[in-house]
C-alpha cells in the first residue's frame, strides 16, 4: 500500500496526469491540446519514477516528450493558421463515448477491487533484485527477449518502407 | 538459452526473400517489373516447402519458450504461404494498372506473412505482440496502396486508427494477465502453477474481455467488425483477400494460443466459452444478414468473411481436438474458396472496371469457365456439396455438437447458413440468368497466367477436399496432437 510522502506524491501527479489529459480531448485550440499532452506524458514518467522504474522514465520523457511531442507541436506550427485555428472536439457519438468509457472504468476499478479483497491478483511482491534496474533490463532484452527484439527491428523496417512509400509523391 | 534457429529457417528465409525483392526492384526496368511477381510467387512456396520439412512436436521450442513450431504452427505457416501465394498471383492486373511501387508492395506483402509466420508459432505474450504489429502494420500500407484512389486512403487511415486502439486494447489485457501471473510465458504448465483456481478472477475474467476485444479486432468479430466492410472494399483487390484470409488465420492462431494457454485452468476456463459463443452467434446473424443488403461484391465478401469468422468460432468453442482439427479443415475449405472468389473478382474489376454485382450479369455467356469457378467457390463459401465448404462446416457443427452444451449455436449456425446461401446464388442467378447485352469487343476475356494459377489452386483446392477429404481429415486431425492445452 500507498505510504506517507509517496501516497501524497502519488495522487498529486495522478491528478495532475488525469486533468491534463481531460484537457487534451477537449481544448479547442489543438497548439494548447498538444501542449497539455506533454505535460500527461511527463506525469506518467513521474509514475514510474515513483515505481522506481527510472530507466523506463528517463525513456518515456526521451521518446514521448522529446521526440513525439516536439514532433506533433512542430506539425502543428509548420501547418498554416492551424494554430489559431479553433477545432471542435465532441460529435454526435460524444455522449455515448463518455458514457462507455465511465462504465468501462467502473468495471475495471470492480474487477480490481473485488479481487483484491479475495485475496485475488496474486501479484508477486517486491522481490529485491541484485544488480541496477537498467544492466537488469539491458540483460533482459538481450538475452531473454532478443526474440522479439529482433523481430521489433523488421518491424521497424516495414514500418520504415511504408512511410516512405506513402509520403512520397508518385510521378 | 536454446538458440534454435533451425526450426526458424523458414521466417528467416522468407524474410531475406523479402530484401532479396526489394533490393532487385532497383535492378529491374519498367517494363520488367513483372519479375519481382514471379519471385514472390517463387518465395512463398519455397517458404512453405520449408515448413513441410522442418521438424515439429513438443521438443521444437526455442528461445525460451517464445517460438514454438508444434504441428498446428505448422500447419497455420502452409495456410498463411498458401494465401500469401494466391495474393500475389492474383495481383498481377491490379499491379499493373494501379501499383505504383512494386518493389514495395511484393516486400510488404511477404514481410507481413513473416510477421503471421511468427505470430503463429509464439507463444510467450512479448513476442506475440511484436509479431502482431509486424504482421498488421504492412498491411496497413498495403490498404492504402493506391494513393490516387480515394477510398483506398480512407481505408488505410481507419484500419490504422482501429488497429491502433485494438492493439491497446489488447495490450492493456496482457498487462493484467502478466500482474496475475508473473510470467508472459503461455505454455500451460507454467500458469497453472501461478493460479489459485479456488478464488473467482474478476481480474482474469477483465483481462479476457480485453484480450477478446483486441484480436476480435483483427478478426473482425462482431461486435468488432465496423472496419472491416470499408477497408475491404478500399484496400486493392488482392490485399483485401489477403487480409481476408492470411490475417484471420494468424489471428485466429494467436486467439487459440491465449485462450487455451491462459483460461483453461482454474475458473476462467468456465468464462469464456460463454464469451465467445456469443460472439460466435453475433457473428453468424450480423454477418449473414448484413451480406443480403450489399450491392459490391467486395462489401458482400466482406460480409460473408465476418459469418465465416463466426463459424470458425463455433468449433473454438467445442474446446476439444475435434473442434481444433474442425477449425484446421475450415480454415484451409474457406482458403481456397475465399481466395479463388476474390481473384475473379480481380480478373472482373480488371476487365469491366466494376465492382456491383449487377455487372456480373451475363457472365456464363461471356466467359463460361470463369461463371463455373466463381460458382464452385460461392457453393463452397455457402457450405454445399460436393464443395470443401461442406465437409469443414459438417466438420465444425459436429464438433460443437458433441461438445453437448452448444446445441442453440449449432441451431443458429444452420439457420445463417440457409440465409447466406441466399447472397450467394443472387451473384450466381446474376452470371446465369440475368441477360445482358455482350458487346463484340468484350466477348473474349484471356487472363493472365498467375491470375489464372490461383483460380486453379483454388478450384483444385475445393473440389478436391469436398469429393476425396479422408487424408485432408487426417491432416487435421494430426494438426492439434501436440497442441499443449
Amino acid at each position: 500500500m500507498l505510504e506517507g510522502s509517496t501516497a501524497i506524491a502519488f495522487y498529486i501527479i495522478s491528478f495532475v496526469m488525469i486533468l491534463s489529459a481531460i484537457a487534451v480531448v477537449t481544448l479547442k485550440n489543438i497548439f494548447h491540446a498538444a501542449l497539455f499532452l506533454v505535460l500527461t506524458l511527463f506525469a506518467v514518467a513521474a509514475l514510474y519514477i515513483l515505481l522506481s522504474a527510472e530507466f523506463l522514465a528517463a525513456v518515456q520523457v526521451l521518446i514521448y516528450v522529446g521526440a513525439i511531442s516536439i514532433l506533433m507541436i512542430f506539425a502543428v506550427m509548420l501547418t498554416a493558421q492551424l494554430t489559431n485555428y479553433n477545432i471542435k472536439q465532441t460529435n454526435e457519438q460524444s455522449l455515448p463515448a463518455l458514457l462507455i468509457s465511465v462504465c468501462f472504468i467502473g468495471i475495471t476499478i470492480f474487477a480490481i477491487a473485488t479481487n483484491n479483497k479475495l485475496g485475488g491478483f496474486p501479484i508477486k511482491e517486491n522481490t529485491e533484485i541484485a544488480g541496477s534496474n537498467t544492466a537488469n533490463l539491458g540483460q533482459l532484452l538481450m538475452r531473454d527477449f532478443i526474440l522479439p527484439f529482433e523481430v521489433v527491428s523488421v518491424l521497424l523496417l516495414a514500418a520504415l518502407i511504408g512511410a516512405i512509400v506513402i509520403a512520397k509523391r508518385d510521378n | 538459452m536454446n538458440l534454435r534457429f533451425d526450426i526458424m529457417i523458414p521466417e528467416l528465409f522468407l524474410f531475406g526473400w523479402a530484401i532479396v525483392v526489394l533490393t532487385a526492384d532497383l535492378f529491374f526496368i519498367k517494363e520488367k517489373k513483372n519479375a519481382l511477381l514471379y519471385m514472390s510467387q517463387f518465395g512463398f512456396l519455397a517458404a512453405a516447402a520449408l515448413v513441410i520439412f522442418t521438424p515439429t512436436g513438443p521438443n521444437e521450442v526455442g528461445f525460451g519458450y517464445m517460438f514454438y513450431n508444434d504441428t498446428f504452427a505448422s500447419f497455420f505457416k502452409i495456410v498463411i504461404l498458401l494465401a500469401g501465394f494466391m495474393a500475389v498471383s492474383s495481383s498481377f492486373e491490379a499491379v499493373q494498372k494501379s501499383i505504383e511501387h512494386k518493389g514495395e508492395f511484393f516486400g510488404l506483402v511477404i514481410m507481413s506473412a513473416v510477421g503471421m509466420m511468427f505470430l503463429v508459432s509464439s507463444t510467450e505474450l512479448v513476442s506475440l505482440y511484436v509479431a502482431l504489429e509486424l504482421s498488421t502494420i504492412p498491411l496497413f500500407i498495403l490498404t492504402a496502396f493506391q494513393k490516387r484512389y480515394l477510398k483506398s486512403s480512407e481505408a488505410g487511415l481507419k484500419y490504422l486508427i482501429l488497429g491502433a486502439l485494438s492493439s491497446a486494447l489488447l495490450l492493456y489485457g496482457m498487462s493484467f494477465m502478466y500482474g496475475m501471473t508473473g510470467t508472459t510465458v503461455l505454455l500451460a504448465g507454467s500458469i497453472t502453477m501461478l493460479l489459485n483456481s479456488a478464488n473467482v478472477h474478476y481480474g482474469l475474467v477483465l483481462s479476457l474481455v480485453l484480450v477478446v476485444a483486441g484480436l476480435g479486432f483483427k478478426l473482425a468479430l462482431v461486435p468488432f467488425h465496423m472496419w472491416a466492410p470499408d477497408v475491404y472494399e478500399g484496400a486493392p483487390t488482392p490485399i483485401t483477400s489477403y487480409l481476408s484470409v492470411a490475417s484471420k488465420a494468424a489471428g485466429l492462431a494467436a486467439l487459440t494460443r491465449i485462450v487455451y494457454g491462459f483460461y483453461t485452468v482454474g475458473t476462467a476456463a468456465e468464462y469464456w466459452g460463454i464469451l465467445i459463443a456469443i460472439l460466435a452467434a453475433l457473428a453468424m446473424i450480423i454477418g449473414n444478414f448484413a451480406a443480403l443488403l450489399q450491392s459490391n461484391i467486395k462489401r458482400m465478401l466482406a460480409y460473408s468473411s465476418i459469418a465465416q469468422a463466426g463459424y470458425i468460432l463455433v468449433g473454438f468453442v467445442a474446446a476439444s481436438q475435434l473442434g481444433l482439427s474442425g477449425i484446421s479443415i475450415y480454415i484451409f475449405a474457406y482458403l481456397f474458396a475465399n481466395m479463388g472468389a476474390f481473384a475473379i473478382v480481380v480478373a472482373v474489376d480488371h476487365k469491366l472496371n466494376s465492382d456491383r454485382i449487377e455487372d456480373y450479369a451475363g457472365m456464363a455467356r461471356r466467359s463460361p469457365l470463369i461463371a463455373v469457378c466463381m460458382t464452385i467457390f460461392l457453393l463452397s463459401l455457402a457450405g454445399i456439396p460436393p464443395t470443401a465448404g461442406f465437409i469443414a462446416k459438417y466438420k465444425v457443427f459436429m464438433a460443437a455438437i458433441e461438445n453437448g452444451t452448444l446445441f442453440w449455436l449449432v441451431m443458429i449456425a444452420v439457420a445463417t447458413t440457409v440465409v447466406s446461401i441466399f447472397y450467394y446464388a443472387r451473384v450466381i442467378k446474376e452470371m446465369f440468368i440475368t441477360e445482358r447485352e455482350v458487346e463484340s469487343s468484350e466477348s473474349k476475356w484471356i487472363l493472365s497466367s498467375p491470375i489464372t494459377i490461383a483460380i486453379l489452386v483454388g478450384l483444385i483446392g475445393t473440389l478436391i477436399i469436398g469429393i476425396y477429404p479422408e487424408p485432408f481429415l487426417e491432416l487435421a486431425s494430426t494438426v492439434t496432437q501436440s497442441f499443449v492445452y
